[in-house]
């Protein structure tokens, strides 16, 4: 039972979502099917605790390492059962070990050293188990601690005592002794490879956890200091965040109130029925989703986050009704058809190479856009417009502004500066502000996050 | 022990009666089958179209001799489509045509209240069985010894039902207001399949045993067209599947499924084809691939693929 319950926080560990609900379950499937069969066994844990596609692979993965093929000293090391047997153990082996530290050289010689000597494997395995859990193994997560675990396990498992004893037998200096010294010697190398086995296990288990850590820290930097080799993991944050929120409010729009019967409608079909009301008519809710209009000004400054913003509102169409996308520089350009008709990240790369030279001109792009294509706009759209407002001190057209905030539904401005840089220098935010419903900063992919889901979550 | 060994051998039994009915199961379906019958666990299937998820749940109903329930999700399946209805068109032919004799029951009742006290009864009778109508998910509960219930494309109904189907398919039982609960006296084994167009809710999946099916490899595709198809003949199925399997690992808008490679070796054996020819799969390819862009490109490698496929299929 211990195994199970060790392998479930593997499982979670490796960022598999198990409730005890399902360990619970877990345990009655064991109970089903028996332990005898590795095969059976992971197959009846597969199905109870490994819920999607991708966690069956993190699953078999788990399995493989957890109840890996045991390696030859670790005979028994996954049975729970068989630990607290060892650890008596290994205890005894402690305090034998400081109690014979005096008279090394015996023909005995410590408890770690008979161990070695007879071959014993099996309480070779359970005393490094214990010794493991006494320096709790379990709470090591990082790489940079190996050493440091390897060397408090073979510290416990009495590893001075033996080379004090190696040292003895090699300065008794008769033939038979300096043969015994080299055996020894040799499976001393043998058990540090061991034990060192025995952690990286332990690293290779937890190490998923760290790449969520890893995750969250990256969500959270901003975004114009990013490392090229970070870029792709965040792409894949992206899309996770809006698989995350799409999930959230892709939901249907049309929704039943049952038995709240549409009185007008009701009774204009029973006409077809002499006045029965035979067909009884419903009454429905409708609930709009957002329609988008994405003005993205794609200058240098600002392309890195609009770059991951096009990528979360692409990953969004299901839970939005339409999206425009529009990028700008100087001059302002509809994106929509090429995100349309090509994977995201090549109609990204494409858009920013297109916008990659010129100054951003805010007014200007205003300017096209009302020109062209303010039929976008209407009561039920949300405009956002991402950009530093830096408009390289053109006219910025803040009437075109207002009249945009009078039609669109909408009008949320994000800004990846700090507020405290907004109106300084060519940055005409402060003039902006007053046209907009709502302006934030959004400098990170928590950011973009957050202002990405106020921008889809249903109003009532 | 004994324990473990009649475990093994009732997955054994249970693939063995998968295959009977034409179904080749891996060991690990067969494993969840098992455990859907010993939890009384609703099983979910996931996994792209065609790879035998419906075909999983009409054979495990021929293999345990249940009744097949089948439950179609859509977008906007609500209570009332899944579980029961009343007949309203009923009650209302049944209260006109019975007009008279509602008049003579309340004829001499004086005041409101004596006419009401004398139509209660009336009343229930009106919602009672006979004017029941019963739907998937509660004749899936009330069939007498059980019924394999499958809801197929889960994920194509709303959240609102996904709710619902929780609480039905942990307690087994539902209320109907006007009747009472009724529970199940066997609980149906049900199985949920998903093509994952959208994500379940955790709930639904925390409550369910999880299968996620696959494309099946080369060796299990040949075992499933040997028993589908079995006036095949063995060369040609090898090339056959082999193309098929190649051509999975192609990037297509829609990846063949298994049932289209029967289908395909269907149509090679009513053509008598004795080898798989350029010609050949040029002709008929549209058994395979439904989408012109996924014709386009299949046909621009049929070559290469041909190839390869004939050097597997020797190898094998």
């Amino acid at each position: 039972m211990n195994a199970v319950v060790g392998f479930v926080a593997a499982l979670r560990d490796a960022g598999v979502r198990i409730s005890p609900a399902e360990s619970i379950e877990a345990l009655r499937a064991l109970d089903a099917v028996g332990y005898e069969h590795r095969d059976v066994v992971r197959d009846a844990l597969a199905v109870v605790l490994a819920k999607s596609a991708a966690e069956k692979i993190v699953f078999d993965d788990c399995f493989a390492r957890y109840f890996g093929a045991p390696p030859r000293f670790d005979a028994g090391a996954a049975e729970g059962e068989d630990r607290t047997p060892g650890r008596d153990d290994a205890l005894d082996a402690g305090a034998q070990a400081s109690n014979s530290a005096g008279t090394a050289g015996g023909p005995g010689g410590g408890a770690l050293a008979r161990m070695l000597a007879d071959g014993d494997r099996g309480a070779l395995a359970a005393a490094i188990e214990a010794a493991a859990a006494e320096t709790r193994l379990d709470i090591v997560r990082y790489p940079t601690q190996r050493n440091m675990a390897v060397q408090r396990i073979l510290e416990r498992l009495g590893h001075d005592q033996l080379l004090r004893e190696i040292a003895a037998l090699r300065r008794a200096e008769d033939a038979r002794s300096g043969e015994r010294a080299e055996g020894l010697e040799r499976k001393r190398a043998a058990l540090r490879e061991h034990v060192r086995e025995r952690v990286d296990r332990r690293l290779a288990l937890a190490t998923p956890a760290n790449e969520r850590r890893r995750d969250e820290s990256l969500a959270a930097a901003p975004l114009r200091s990013l490392d090229a080799s970070d870029v792709a993991r965040m792409r894949s944050i992206a899309r996770a965040m809006a698989k995350r929120l799409a999930l959230r409010f892709g939901r249907r729009r049309k929704r039943r109130r049952r038995g709240l019967l549409d009185v007008k409608r009701t009774l204009r079909r029973a006409h077809a029925y002499g006045g029965v009301p035979f067909r009884p008519a419903w009454k429905h809710r409708k609930r709009h989703k957002t329609k988008l209009v994405v003005l993205c000004d794609v200058s240098g400054s600002v392309a890195a986050i609009a770059q991951f913003l096009l990528l979360v509102v692409y990953g969004l169409t299901e839970a939005l009704d339409a999206i425009r996308a529009f990028a700008f520089t100087g001059r302002l350009f509809e994106v929509s058809e090429m995100f349309a008709t090509q994977p995201v990240e090549t109609a990204i790369a494409r858009v920013l190479r297109a916008g990659a030279f010129g100054s951003s001109d805010y007014g200007g792009a205003l300017t096209d856009f009302v020109r062209e294509h303010s039929s976008a706009v209407d009561r039920r759209t949300v405009v956002v417009i991402l950009g530093d407002a830096r408009s390289n001190f053109g006219d910025p057209r803040i009437d075109l502004l207002e009249l945009l905030h009078e039609r669109a539904g909408r009008l949320v401005w994000l800004n990846p500066e700090h507020r405290s840089s907004w109106g300084s220098g060519d940055s005409e935010m402060l003039r902006y502000l007053p046209q907009c419903d709502a302006a934030r900063v959004c400098a990170s992919l928590a950011d973009l996050e957050r202002a990405v889901r106020d921008l889809v979550a249903p109003r009532r | 022990m004994d324990d473990a060994a009649s475990a093994a051998d009732a997955i054994a039994a249970i693939a063995a009666g998968l295959a009977e009915h034409g179904y080749l199961p891996t060991r690990r379906i067969a494993t969840a089958l098992l455990l859907a019958r010993e939890l009384r666990k609703p099983i979910l299937v996931e996994g792209p179209a065609g790879v035998g998820k419906t075909e999983l749940a009409k054979a495990a109903g021929a293999t345990f001799g249940l009744p097949l329930v089948r439950l179609q999700c859509y977008e906007g399946l609500d209570e009332a489509k899944a579980l029961y209805e009343w007949k309203y068109g009923k009650q209302l032919l049944y209260t006109q045509i019975l007009k008279d004799t509602f008049a003579r029951h309340v004829e001499g009742a004086g005041a409101f209240d004596d006419a009401m006290e004398r139509l209660r009864d009336v009343g229930d009778l009106f919602f009672s069985e006979q004017f029941l109508d019963e739907r998937p998910l509660l004749r899936a509960l009330r069939t007498p010894g059980g019924a394999v219930l499958l809801v197929d494309e889960v994920d194509k109904s709303d959240e609102e039902f996904e709710a619902f189907l929780l609480e039905v398919l942990s307690e087994f039982q539902v209320t109907i207001p006007e009747i009472g609960t009724v529970r199940a006296l066997t609980p149906p084994l049900a199985v949920l399949t998903s093509n994952a167009t959208r994500e379940l809710g955790d709930a639904l999946k925390r409550r369910c045993l999880h299968l996620a099916l696959d494309y099946p490899d080369a060796a299990r595709e040949e075992r499933i067209v040997a028993a589908r198809v079995p006036g095949i003949d063995a060369r040609l199925r090898a090339q056959l599947v082999a193309f098929v399997q190649q051509l999975r690992a192609v990037e297509l808008r829609k990846p063949p499924s298994i049932g289209e490679t029967i289908d395909w070796a269907r149509a090679l054996v009513l053509l008598h084809a004795a080898e798989l020819g350029a010609e050949l799969v040029r002709e008929t390819i549209n058994v395979l691939l439904k989408y012109e862009d996924d014709v386009a490109v299949a046909s621009a490698q049929s070559g290469a693929l041909l190839a390869k496929a004939r050097a597997a299929a020797r190898a094998v």
